[in-house]
């Protein structure tokens, strides 16, 4: 039985349809990246799966369970935490407070403010800082802190190198590594095909709302996941119409 | 003088009292409660038979009330400002104001014109007095309210500074959508803060009933007074709220002493000049920040 299984998920904003007819699932203990160009629906399935959205039709299943109309915050009750686009802190509470809303979901575990600071070093002398006051770095090691928190089984992660320096970045994913070691199952975004191929055991490429191309990271050749995140390759073009078919 | 600014910081007591829950519920909820000074009346009036046709004083009746506002709250929160809330920022506005008549009428309806007091049920402390050196009298019902007012105050800052649900209520007035997704019932944050600031409500009635006489309609001024405090004190600042209180019953007090008239007419002129001098700033600290842009 696998971690996560969304299947057959629409999902529309407004007149948009961002995610088409999708199926997906992820195995526990996985490292899955998501990788494909801006407005592919990537955003959009993480926040459907995490509850922010309601999908028009489809099932997502979270081991085994289906959670399709479980509200948000019973979902992180559950075990899904996502660490959302832009950070989203809350700005005027301070870095300690953040990281305490995360226990709001009730779930024991391993987790602690102490424990954060010890992954995020960076983050030990600004405990009392408030969010806004925070580099980009800083924010969203925050941000990562505040959903490991809630002790998730699934941790989701939309695009944490978004406007960071490389430097932080190396040092955000440096912070990811030992828990993507851990068995924490992941679901990420990532702009950097590069780094996603190498963080992930598996890769998922979407295009306009549907997975165009997907496969094990160590057996994927990278131009062939560039021509699907483009939609030019055939490959990916004779995948479309299967994926597409209802 | 001295006697007359004695007065008028404690009377501020009782102001910053109501203006605190308004206060409250507009800097976590985003929502002005145009209903909450029928709310107060209605606590009051609550009191008021649970005294007259149970023989239960007000101060053990609160034990009563106070839940039972807390309940209110809860079914407000439900019920009206929910809905409403999702209709935009102006539709609680309406809501309330319609709850508020709503309340105001019905009261008049089960206890028709006359006005009543607590004041007989809770025996001389209505007009028990210390006295303090210059002689001057204080009574020990406006310190009493004074102190409720400090300890409201702050105890709702305190609760939303160090608790576990008082961060959830501030996480979700500032993105509900995020709090949702670390795991806060939104929902059930909002009912708790209306639950916190209707039993402030029901303080604010049982001080209305205690201190004077109140009547059906009574809530429309209480909730005057208390929205100008809250304005004049800056809204969700809890030494604001205080302070606002103070210088609102300040003004009308000193008014007083000039003409019959002047307690109302310098109530609201401080809070006219306070409201304009804020919009004053707020559109020169624009101005300035838009020149160093440009």
């Amino acid at each position: 039985m696998s971690a996560l299984a969304v299947s057959g998920l629409n999902v529309h904003h407004g007149l948009l349809h961002a995610v088409r007819d999708l199926s997906l699932s992820v195995g526990k203990g996985e490292v899955v990246a998501l990788v494909g160009a801006n407005g592919a629906g990537k955003t959009t399935l993480l926040r459907a799966i995490a509850g922010a959205h309601r999908p028009t039709s489809g099932k997502i299943a979270l081991a085994g369970e289906d959670i399709t109309s479980v509200p948000s915050h019973r979902r992180v009750n559950r075990g899904i935490a996502l660490v959302p686009e832009g950070r989203r802190l809350f700005a005027e509470m301070t870095v300690e407070e953040n990281l305490l809303l995360g226990r709001m979901a009730g779930r024991p575990g391993p987790w602690s403010v102490a424990k954060v600071l010890e992954v995020f070093p960076n983050l030990a002398a600004r405990r009392r800082a408030r969010a806004r006051t925070l580099s980009g770095g800083e924010q969203q090691a925050t941000a990562i802190g505040r959903a490991l928190m809630s002790n998730p089984d699934i941790l989701l992660l939309d695009e944490v190198s978004l406007g960071l320096s490389p430097l932080a970045v190396d040092r955000v994913y440096a912070s990811l590594a030992h828990l993507m070691r851990s068995g924490t199952t992941i679901l990420l975004v990532e702009q950097d095909l590069g780094r996603a191929m190498r963080v992930a055991g598996r890769v998922v490429c979407m295009l306009e709302g549907r997975v165009v191309l997907e496969g094990p990271t160590a057996t994927l050749a990278r131009e062939r996941v560039t021509e699907a995140y483009f939609g030019l390759g055939h490959g990916a073009a004779a995948h479309m119409p299967a994926v597409a078919a209802p | 003088m001295i006697n007359t600014i004695i007065q008028g910081v404690l009377l501020g007591g009782y102001y910053a009292l109501i203006a605190a829950g308004l206060s409250f519920m507009f800097s976590v909820m985003h929502v002005i409660n145009l209903a909450h000074g029928s709310l107060a009346v209605l606590a009051a009036y609550a009191l008021f038979v649970l005294a007259q046709s149970y023989g239960i004083p007000p101060f053990l009746g609160l034990l009563i009330v106070l839940p039972l506002m807390a309940v209110i709250g809860v079914i407000l929160q439900r019920l009206v400002l929910e809905r409403a809330m999702r209709a935009g920022q102006l539709v609680p506005i309406l809501a309330t104001f319609g709850l508020s008549i709503v309340i105001d009428n019905a009261l008049f309806e089960a206890f028709g014109a006359n006005t009543r007091s607590l004041g007989n049920f809770i025996g001389s402390l209505s007009y028990d007095s210390v006295e303090l050196p210059g002689g001057i009298f204080v009574g020990k019902l406006a310190i009493g309210i004074f102190a409720v007012a400090v300890v409201v105050l702050v105890g709702l800052q305190l609760f939303l500074s160090y608790t576990a649900y008082g961060r959830a209520i501030r996480a979700t007035a500032a993105d509900a959508d995020t709090a949702g997704l670390v795991g806060i019932n939104a929902r059930r944050a909002n009912a708790v803060a209306t639950a916190i600031a209707l039993v402030t409500v029901g303080l604010a009635g049982a001080a209305l009933g205690m201190r004077g006489t109140f009547d059906a309609y009574a809530g429309g001024s209480q909730l005057l007074f208390g929205f100008e405090a809250a304005v004049i004190g800056g809204v969700g600042s809890v030494w604001g709220t205080l302070v606002g209180g103070i210088v609102l019953a300040l003004a009308q007090s000193l008014g007083a002493r000039i003409s019959p008239l002047g307690f109302l007419i310098a109530g609201h002129g401080v809070f006219l000049v306070v409201l304009f001098v804020r919009i004053w700033l707020a559109g020169g600290v624009a101005f300035l920040t838009r020149r160093a842009a440009a």
